[in-house]
């Protein structure tokens, strides 16, 4: 246990009863009911499961990027980058046109189509880049570059087939529900999402939570690895089932939210021992409290329509990205 | 006894070593010489269990290293690669803990063994981006002692070092072996070779030319053959150079 984790939890602790709070309607904690007709209400319905839901998903995030950049000892690899968040996203977009004919309840079918659409691209990358896993047979580093232009090309792919998707949309109004559902957002979520993202979300932090020490013997290199007992099919497997589950149940409930598991990771490890396995749980807290932060903000924002949560922190992500990039280039991170 | 048996080798569809057998003893410095692209590595790499063989095996103490689990052949043999690029400036202490990982415990008393020996208290809570290279080396193979394994396998551990390191890890293998673990080196510098290792492994375009003490091993008529330079031995043993003729 490191003093990361005691930070975030601390300031998770912080942010969460403030967001409960804060809004277009402000609500008095020492008279709940005095703040309006429907404040318990706002309480309960709105507010609760949306910071819940901000909560599980910047967790799921933060600790998804701190585990990628662990496996690609990469401190720049962003999960959403390797296939897994674009192929959900496409699973999602497809439910608008097909999720009618699916026998489930219609505010189901998006979810379910993108989460089958995330389980593609796990599948998808776990088999492609398992053929370049090391048995010390191929080139070294050969393992890596495939996994990298695996993820990449799917993620092409199925931004390519979003793209159609959207061209091809049948009037104005679908498409705006499109674009709009793409850039990520919390707004107007319920408990439904909590219960379809959390148990998914917590499954894939424990997987994740099991690669975490094998992820320390990369620091090494591959080989010295291996030597040290770490299967690299096993990695790969529970890499990329922990990614696809945190990353693939956050878009089929939020859309797209980038740049959270690139900067997390980031933020936190100079508070920690720079290990992957002790980077993760206090990525995971940060991620929470990042999410749960942005997304108070843009409900606070005197806007007249909500800034999607997606676009937020990309706008805060890409200037972040760029300063990250000339640092560096200094060495020193 | 770590031992190759008509082993055969490739990497990427390339025949990397063909039909070479060896008996490595415990308590002794082997040393795995040739020209570049000899196959020392990836005889390095298929002794440690890292690399399938084609065909023959490679046994310890009678065992096959593949039917050996990930974590059992982990804790029996330490590997070191060459020159490995660190992936997070962690603490050198946190660098050398990762040598218990096999064990799944955390090994306090071998990690601090391990950073006694090599005379590393100074620096254990260093981050590894400010140690020299030298300091480095040490670092590592505090990992591989830290692990306590039986056999310590080095891939070209003294080829970035300069003399005085060069020597002063030469001692810790040294040690090592005189505590009973069997250390395998592969080296580039002949003279290294000659004067500190037991016996000399000489590989040539993937076969095993020559195996036994360093002076019959490493005789001028081996080395002009696999080489092709003509050179003459000087000196004391244990303190031979070499000089082309």
């Amino acid at each position: 246990m490191n003093r990361a984790v005691w930070v975030f939890a601390g300031l998770l602790a912080l942010l969460l009863p403030l967001s409960l709070l804060a809004g277009r309607v402000w609500i008095d904690p020492f008279d709940v009911a005095g703040s309006g007709p429907n404040a318990a209400i706002i309480l309960m319905e709105l507010r609760l499961p949306r910071a819940i839901l901000a909560v599980v998903i910047g967790a799921g995030l933060g600790a998804a990027g701190a585990a990628m950049q662990g496996y690609l000892r990469n401190p720049l690899a962003d999960p959403g980058l390797f296939g897994i968040a674009p192929m959900a996203a496409l699973g999602a977009v497809a439910s608008f046109w097909f999720g009618a004919a699916l026998p489930v309840p219609p505010q189901w079918s998006l979810p379910l189509m993108a989460l089958a659409g995330a389980m593609l691209g796990m599948v998808a990358l776990a088999l492609i880049a398992g053929r370049g896993v090391s048995d010390g047979a191929g080139s070294v580093g050969s393992g890596l570059a495939l996994f990298t232009l695996a993820g990449l090309m799917i993620a092409s792919l199925a931004g390519a087939l979003t793209a159609l998707a959207i061209t091809l949309a049948p009037n104005a109004f679908a498409l705006s529900q499109i674009v709009l559902w793409l850039n990520g957002a919390l707004t107007d979520r319920s408990w439904h999402e909590v219960w379809l993202a959390a148990p998914l979300v917590a499954l894939g932090l424990g997987v994740l939570a099991a690669a975490g020490r094998s992820l320390d013997a990369l620091t090494l290199g591959e080989e010295a690895a291996r030597s040290l007992g770490v299967d690299p099919k096993r990695l790969l497997a529970l890499l990329v089932a922990g990614v696809g589950l945190t990353v693939g149940a956050s878009v089929a409930v939020a859309g797209i939210i980038g740049f959270v598991g690139l900067i997390v990771p980031h933020l936190v490890r100079p508070l920690t021992d720079r290990m992957p396995s002790s980077l993760m749980l206090p990525s995971a807290l940060a991620g929470a409290c990042l999410v749960l932060a942005a997304d108070s903000i843009v409900r606070i924002l005197p806007l007249v329509t909500e800034l999607r949560l997606g676009i937020a922190l990309s706008l805060i992500g890409a200037p972040f990205f760029l300063w990250l990039l000339l640092r560096l280039r200094r060495g020193q991170v | 006894m770590l031992t190759a048996e008509n082993l055969a080798l490739v990497r990427g569809h390339r025949p990397v070593l063909t039909d070479v057998s060896a008996r490595l003893e415990p308590g002794t410095i082997t040393a795995i010489v040739g020209p570049n692209g000899a196959g020392k590595s990836s005889l390095l790499l298929a002794l440690a269990g890292l690399l399938p063989a084609q065909s023959g095996a490679v046994t310890l103490d009678g065992r096959a290293l593949a039917n050996l689990g990930l974590s059992e052949r982990a804790r029996q043999i330490g590997y070191l690669p060459q020159t490995p690029d660190i992936a997070w400036d962690v603490a050198a202490e946190k660098l050398i803990a990762l040598g218990r990982l096999p064990h799944g415990d955390d090994g306090h008393a071998a990690v601090a063994a391990a950073i006694t020996a090599l005379a590393l208290e100074p620096l254990r809570a260093r981050p590894v981006s400010q140690l020299s290279g030298g300091e480095r080396a040490r670092v590592l193979l505090a990992r591989v002692l830290a692990g306590e394994p039986a056999w310590i396998l080095a891939d070209e551990p003294l080829a970035a070092l300069d003399l005085a390191h060069q020597l002063n890890l030469i001692a810790h293998f040294k040690a090592c072996a005189r505590g009973g673990q069997g250390v395998v080196l592969v080296l580039h510098d002949l003279a290294l070779a000659m004067n500190h290792a037991s016996r000399v492994l000489v590989l040539h375009e993937g076969a095993l030319v020559a195996d036994g003490p360093p002076d019959i091993a490493l005789a001028p008529a081996v080395i002009e053959k696999v080489w092709g330079v003509a050179i003459q031995w000087l000196g004391e043993p244990g303190r031979k150079a070499l000089s082309p003729v």
